[in-house]
């Protein structure tokens, strides 16, 4: 194991800041920041929830303008994708359908949920963890070995 | 129900949270990748972003919770569901899956918008077509 680029102070940074984000919305509107449920509610809409879940989506995109409108990063302007358009193709369906079915993502379940102590999240958290370590072992270490 | 002050809570809370996804270089999915990549390049710095954020959440949700009423809305709406069921544990192995496969979780897919290109264009819709396929199924009796 070689440890590479490790940034333990923005990191920390910024999970506080979405931390922040988090218990504002439950604080203020009394809803729980779970990213891909949100997002799911604005591209399938359920009840006659839209238009907040629109302007939270709409959100994170400004926060990234933002962010590089401010130029504080370094070289964070040049993001790019680290795989091909197939497996970004069958990545982006997995997460959609994955989700989904599992009613939350690293936010929802890892910050959100863990924080309530809820046993839901935290087995959600700890599948999603470990799916996410066998696929980069199989990809790097075996098929890209 | 979404009163105006409502509707300017979700946009700045939204754009706090993908503010802070760029501070924490989270919308690079090379960081992630490597964070996910313990027997090679390893980047421990995803699991203090999670620790940030779930600290700062697990010292203000008791708090919060404690309140009466959310300032702005009549009531909490939280998930109702305890059980610890196979879709959580399938849901979970797909989506982390897709996330080991290119670096993205849905946070940092919409946040990378604003940096589009092709490629993350391609990934966005391939999301955005996931989840409506997902919702469609899982919502409607057929």
């Amino acid at each position: 194991m070689t440890i590479v680029n490790f940034t333990p102070w923005s990191a920390l940074a910024g999970g506080a800041l979405i931390g922040l984000a988090a218990a504002l919305l439950l604080l203020l509107n009394g809803r729980i920041a779970g990213i891909s449920g949100i997002a799911g509610g604005v591209i399938l809409p359920s009840k006659g929830d839209f238009f907040w879940r629109a302007l939270f989506v709409l959100g994170l995109v400004v926060g990234g303008f933002i962010y590089q409108w401010l130029g504080v990063g370094s070289g964070v302007d040049h993001i790019e994708a680290v795989v091909g358009r197939r497996e970004l193709v069958v990545a982006g369906l997995l997460v959609g359908i994955g989700t989904t079915v599992g009613s939350g993502c690293t936010s929802g379940h890892g910050i959100c949920g863990l924080a309530r102590g809820s046993a839901r999240s935290l087995v959600a958290t700890l599948s999603f963890m470990l799916a996410g370590f066998t696929t980069v072992y199989i990809m790097r270490h075996v098929v890209g070995g | 129900m979404n009163s105006f002050q409502q509707s300017v809570v979700a946009l700045a809370s939204g754009t706090l949270a993908g503010f802070g996804l760029c501070v924490a270089q989270m919308i690079d999915p090379a960081k992630v990748l490597n964070f996910l990549d313990v027997s090679g390049t390893w980047d421990p710095s995803l699991a203090f972003v999670m620790g940030g954020g779930l600290v700062v959440n697990a010292l203000a949700t008791p708090f919060i919770l404690k309140r009466p009423h959310p300032v702005f809305a009549e009531g909490f709406q939280l998930p109702t569901l305890t059980r610890v069921d196979r879709k959580i544990v399938i849901g979970g192995l797909l989506f982390g899956t897709g996330w080991g496969l290119a670096g993205y979780c849905p946070g940092p897919i919409i946040t990378s918008v604003s940096f589009a290109n092709a490629d993350i264009l391609t990934l966005v819709l391939a999301y955005v077509l996931g989840t409506f396929l997902a919702r469609y199924v899982l919502t409607r009796k057929f």
